[in-house]
């Protein structure tokens, strides 16, 4: 499929793509910095590339042109996976691509803090995940990984002009009216980085007239533990516990699509066993997932019982993690190649009970809050945005699904044999706070019924594939044989050697498509991952949702979306 | 307070230590200074299963001018850091830190350009709790050891407290 699209653009474009590639069936094409615009735009326009999903940035330090820039793009209708490459010199700009996708502004901004490129026309290129007094730039492969700079002060996210500016349009005073001299009656408010409803440590800056929040702007990176650069310096699977963290809400879910992007660049076929244990799992994480989510976000909204009810479940739920990984929520359980170890015995029985009361809790919940006046008040109609606003922002997951565009990537590009499993993706109308929630209660229903299928025919036969080059050799090899030994040895000192080249592994996280993009140089290392964590674009288009409507909605807003912090800022 | 209460006067002094030292230890109020992970499994011990409210602590307040344990759940990044420290100095004496999970602890395996190494290098704190994260019970268990820590305490007010121990 790539390949017709790859001829049909050299034909629109001729010597203008510079270079054109198949990996993995994404299209991959290289173009020139002053080409990429006409071409990115062509692609949205013509080929109907209407999701940006991020922006990577590559340093190469021995190459003329050190840094590489990646568009990772999506088109929904077609199905193509595109990849568009710049190269480009210390200094040198590219073309902002924020005129055509409005995500790409964080995305850019991300590239320009961590790599140094800069991007010409971007209406706001400030840091994004460093804080404001960082000198350097992190992900640069000269830039050491332990030198911190401590930071002492906290930006201010608004000018004094852009607080009389919108102090001015919120009176509808003429710019040049107002001859009073008295300061902008504008309220300037910080919701985070330490709040209850920020569930982590966000921040947005907002300035208010009475209740009504006028403009809004938010900063991120309060959690950023670098991720990015600790999997450059750990072997391909000691990355696999700090992905427990991108989103610890459901571990699980990061752990197997990690394990699948590597999988995907090495060219490994896992067992069916493992595929139908990675189907549970990450369904047992994608309701853990949920659970805190709507827990939290009926919580804020005052309906506290609901949060009780909610967490029980949860709970359980942790007991049978805690049983199968040893730990409740940092799980480390897949491996590449397989799982850490098979399930325990009685762990289908344990599950079953534990969807059982599942279902009540859905029902108790839903029951009192569905049709709820109080909270049909706070959710419907608050936070709306259209699916084509939505695909512009980046949206994936439960917030694109609530506005009817039945995207999943389990039905899109089915991975660990979903294809196989018979489930519905509910999808929303209106795009609001309540079709989010309710969004959510379906598709746990939908796990659940995953779930049930998978316990019922799961594979009997070996859980890891048989290759020493990936999979450690058994405990009584390793002790017993030199051959074992030194297998175990090269392994964890030198890592999985993973074939150069480059992949893009995605798979539906908790809050959208979760996907890490792997550049690997021949080596043990990652040469370079990028996460494309779901809620960082859904975040960026936070202040948009909330600007015109009151602090309580922009906190019911705030909690349908599900923004994990260590996802976040990584 | 208008009686020296440090001053080692005789009987009643004692006894009104203990009996405030007695009423402090089960009425804490944390502040859950919570960023990462281990703000969620703080969230599962203040439920129902693990319920913190069996140790008096349950009134959790967000504002830290109410309360008077400070529980750290989460890494603090250098950007966090001067956030953290200005919340600790809003706190009304006498007041306690909890470092929740080795993040706060130390840094935990985060030791990179972004990570504080240790909540220890900007406030003081009076108990490590191990564990990525801790465990409910794990955080239960240093609740009950700070208690326990509480009720030995002379009335003196924290940063007084640790200037001495820093002497010493």
């Amino acid at each position: 499929m790539s390949r017709k699209l790859l001829e049909r653009l050299q034909q629109e474009f001729g010597t203008a793509i510079l270079r054109t590639a198949d990996q993995h069936g994404d299209a991959v094409i290289w173009v020139a910095p002053k080409d990429a615009t006409v071409v990115l735009r062509h692609l949205r326009d013509r080929e109907q590339c209407e999701l940006l999903l991020d922006v990577a940035g590559v340093d190469y330090p021995e190459r003329a042109k050190r840094f590489e820039v990646n568009y990772l793009l999506r088109s929904l209708a077609r199905a193509h996976r595109v990849r568009v490459k710049i190269d480009v010199a210390e200094g040198e700009a590219v073309e902002s691509a924020t005129p055509l996708w409005r995500c790409a502004d964080w995305h850019e901004r991300e590239v320009f803090d961590l790599l140094g490129v800069p991007f010409r026309g971007h209406p706001d290129l400030r840091r994004i995940l460093c804080h404001h007094e960082f000198e350097g730039h992190a992900l640069r492969k000269d830039y050491p990984i332990e030198q911190g700079q401590p930071c002492v002060s906290t930006e201010k996210l608004f000018g004094d002009h852009e607080i009389e500016q919108a102090s001015r349009r919120s009176e509808g005073v003429a710019a040049a009216g107002d001859e009073s001299g008295l300061p902008s009656d504008l309220l300037t408010v910080n919701i985070g980085p330490s709040h209850p409803a920020t569930h982590g440590a966000l921040r947005v800056e907002v300035l208010l007239d009475g209740e009504t929040v006028v403009r809004a702007r938010s900063e991120i990176g309060y959690l950023h533990r670098c991720f990015e650069k600790e999997a450059e310096d750990h072997t391909w699977h000691e990355v696999m516990p700090y992905t427990d963290r991108l989103n610890y809400c459901s571990a699980l879910l990061n752990n197997a699509i990690w394990a699948h992007s590597v999988e995907k660049l090495l060219g490994v076929q896992i067992t069916p066993r493992c595929r139908a244990i990675r189907v549970i799992v990450s369904e047992l994480a994608r309701l853990t997932d949920h659970l805190v989510c709507l827990a939290a976000n009926l919580v804020d909204i005052g309906a506290l019982t609901n949060y009780w009810y909610l967490y029980n479940v949860r709970e359980g739920i942790y007991q049978i993690f805690d049983k199968l990984c040893g730990s409740r929520l940092t799980t480390n359980y897949a491996r590449i190649g397989g799982m850490s170890h098979d399930l325990y015995p009685g762990f289908a029985e344990e599950t079953l009970f534990h969807l059982g009361r599942l279902d009540e809790a859905i029902r108790d919940v839903t029951g009192l809050v569905a049709r709820n006046r109080i909270f049909l008040d706070r959710t419907v109609g608050v936070g709306a945005i259209s699916r084509e606003e939505a695909l512009s922002w980046g949206y994936t997951g439960p917030c694109l699904r609530a506005t009817g565009l039945a995207y999943d990537v389990r039905r899109f590009a089915p991975y660990f044999g979903y294809e196989e499993y018979d489930f519905d993706i509910p999808v929303g109308e209106h795009g609001d706070t309540y079709d989010r929630i309710m969004v959510r209660f379906e598709e746990m229903k939908q796990s659940a019924r995953i779930i049930r299928q998978a316990l019922r025919k799961l594979p009997e036969g070996p859980v890891n594939i048989d290759d020493p080059r990936v999979i450690l050799p058994p405990k009584e090899s390793v002790y017993g044989s030199i051959e074992g030994m030194m297998n175990q040895f090269k392994l964890i000192y030198e890592g999985i050697q993973v074939p150069a080249g480059e992949a893009y592994g995605f798979g539906e996280g908790g809050n959208g498509e979760l996907g890490f993009f792997c550049v690997s140089n021949g080596t043990g290392r990652p040469w370079r991952v990028k996460v494309r964590p779901p809620c960082f674009p859904i975040f960026s288009s936070y202040s948009r949702l909330i600007e015109g409507g009151m602090i309580p909605d922009a906190i019911a807003i705030l909690g349908s979306l599900n923004i994990i912090a260590g996802e976040l800022d990584r | 307070m208008a009686v020296d209460l440090e001053a080692p006067s005789g009987f009643l002094t004692t006894r009104l230590r203990q009996a405030i030292n007695w009423g402090r230890k089960y009425s804490l109020w944390p502040l859950p200074f919570g960023t990462a992970c281990c703000a969620i499994e703080f969230m599962s011990t203040v439920s129902s299963y693990n319920d913190l409210s069996r140790f008096g602590a349950e009134l959790v307040r967000f504002s830290p001018r109410q309360s008077d344990l400070l529980i750290v759940a989460g890494t603090i990044s250098y950007k966090q850091a001067p956030i953290l420290k200005t919340i600790y100095s809003q706190m009304a004496e006498p007041k306690w830190v909890i470092a929740m999970g080795v993040c706060a602890s130390s840094g935990g395996f985060y030791n990179n350009y972004s990570t504080l190494q240790g909540i220890d290098r900007i406030i003081p704190v009076d108990f490590y709790v191990a564990g990525c994260p801790p465990t409910p019970e794990n955080l239960l268990h240093g609740l009950v050891m700070l208690q326990e820590k509480v009720a030995r305490e002379g009335l003196v007010p924290a940063t007084e407290r640790h200037a001495r121990r820093a002497q010493a």
